[in-house]
């Protein structure tokens, strides 16, 4: 294997979350984030439903369709738990309570333009959720998402052709093959997957790409498929 | 009593008046739903399966009024009871955060959509939430960042406020509020089974009849630390005698 999947994307995700943050997670991927967590480190995940500290998800025993988060996933609570109402929990995002949010997307543009709520496919109708509300207030947006389409073409542009959730937000992109930050100078490669090249990586990318002076080798940890 | 006009003293209200006019428990809802006539504007709590008033719509799918605009997060699924009011040809307009259908063929809404026979307003969740509040609020309008720079936004007001740049959205308002909780007591105050609670707090402030399905109503008054939507908001409380 030369690239990530999508679980270990967010393995490797997870391994960049400080103790003590406040955290939400998108629906689809990102909230797979979770799983990597420890049960003794104290992040407390944010559900935009009005959950903070979101614990694992419920066993077949233990769940109950009153207790659900953002993608109506049947959760349970840890501890210091606390649920409130959907104006409470939105005050919360936009007040800019929140240090981390970790979105899935379709396209990611160099100047940190997030496009990940309208696929373009036609007569699909808009599903917007909390996404803008997210991108905008959190203070650092995370993204993960393949570094490419399915036909090939590069989720990491020059500048997004799908409608934008937000402008200029996202810090740091997660993909298959490369951890990537959003700079001044342009996406700014922070680890990549060993068998991957510098040429392979430009080819693969839309807007300008360097490599960090002290850029890691992305890992494929084990056990995780 | 009239605007305006003096409030007697407590002491010197009789007693019977208080305790008598202030039950707000129904025994049917088909009377109380019937209400809701053609062309209202109807809030519908719930977010996944929880806190949707499946009695409550359940109620008004048969009863059958059109033109309905619905006010609700998600009509994500094809085969929750929001949608089916879509089916039933009872809509007209559609406010939501989550229009999308699941899935790559497209819901029945999503086809009179393309077709031009239903309307939609997609709002960002934490603009859907706070101009709700808003609305209950007495708030007619507020600036927000969340949206600036995107398609939603287009024609709507914008200033530039603390170096942001912001839109100008509007309070939203309605009819009637359709909520879902766990416990009432007579007088309409509620509390919610853990995420049940999500929209029905500002609904029922931003309408002027709610309409609660709870699964129990208390013998007695709940104690305060337990409410957490006051009865001032709720008009109509029904249980529907379902476990816990």
């Amino acid at each position: 294997m030369n690239q990530l999947t999508k679980t270990q994307i967010a393995w490797r995700a997870a391994q960049d979350l400080i103790n003590g943050s406040i955290v939400n997670l998108g629906i689809g991927i990102p909230v797979l984030v979770s799983n990597y967590i420890e049960d003794e480190q104290d992040i407390f995940f944010q559900s935009e439903n009005g959950i903070l500290g979101v614990g694992r998800e419920a066993d077949q025993s233990r769940q109950n369709t009153n207790l659900v988060d953002a993608g109506s996933r049947k959760v349970t609570l840890r501890p210091g738990a606390s649920i409130f109402d959907s104006a409470s929990s939105f005050a919360m995002i936009r007040g800019g309570h929140i240090d981390v949010t970790i979105l899935g997307s379709f396209e990611v543009s160099v100047n940190g333009d997030l496009a990940n709520w309208d696929s373009g496919i036609p007569h699909k109708a808009p599903l917007v959720g909390g996404a803008m509300d997210l991108a905008t207030a959190a203070q650092s947006t995370w993204v993960i998402m393949r570094h490419n389409t399915k036909n090939g073409s590069p989720r990491l542009v020059e500048s997004c052709s799908l409608p934008l959730t937000a402008p200029n937000c996202v810090n740091r992109v997660f993909t298959d093959i490369a951890v990537i930050d959003i700079t001044t100078q342009g996406f700014l490669v922070q680890e990549l997957i060993p068998k991957v090249s510098e040429e392979e990586l430009k080819a693969r990318t839309d807007g300008k790409i360097s490599i960090a002076p002290d850029c890691q080798e992305l890992r494929i940890p084990n056990g995780i498929v | 009593m009239p605007r305006g006009s003096l409030k007697l003293p407590s002491e010197l209200v009789p007693e019977s008046s208080i305790i008598m006019d202030l039950n707000k428990r129904i025994n049917s809802v088909e009377n109380i739903v019937g209400k809701i006539k053609n062309g209202s504007t109807i809030m519908i709590s719930g977010f996944g399966e929880a806190g949707v008033p499946n009695r409550l719509l359940g109620s008004l799918k048969k009863l059958g009024p059109t033109d309905l605009t619905i006010i609700v997060n998600s009509v994500t699924r094809s085969h929750s009871l929001p949608h089916a009011l879509i089916e039933a040809n009872m809509v007209s307009k559609v406010i939501t955060t989550s229009a999308r259908g699941r899935g790559f063929g497209l819901s029945t809404f999503e086809k009179k959509l393309r077709d031009g026979e239903i309307e939609l307003e997609c709002i960002p969740q934490g603009n859907f939430a706070e101009r709700i509040r808003a609305g209950g609020a007495g708030i007619p309008a507020f600036y927000t960042p969340v949206g600036f720079g995107t398609v939603l936004a287009e024609g709507k007001e914008t200033r530039r406020l603390n170096g942001k740049e912001c839109i100008l959205e509007k309070s939203i308002v309605s009819d009637f509020a359709l909520i879902r909780g766990d416990q009432a007591d007579k007088y309409g105050n509620i509390n919610f089974s853990y995420t049940q609670m999500n929209f029905a707090p500002i609904m029922a402030a931003a309408s002027k009849t709610t309409i609660a399905e709870v699964r129990e109503i208390l013998v007695t008054p709940m104690e305060h630390m337990q409410i957490q939507l006051p009865s001032v908001y709720v008009d109509h409380v029904f249980a529907t005698g379902e476990s816990a």
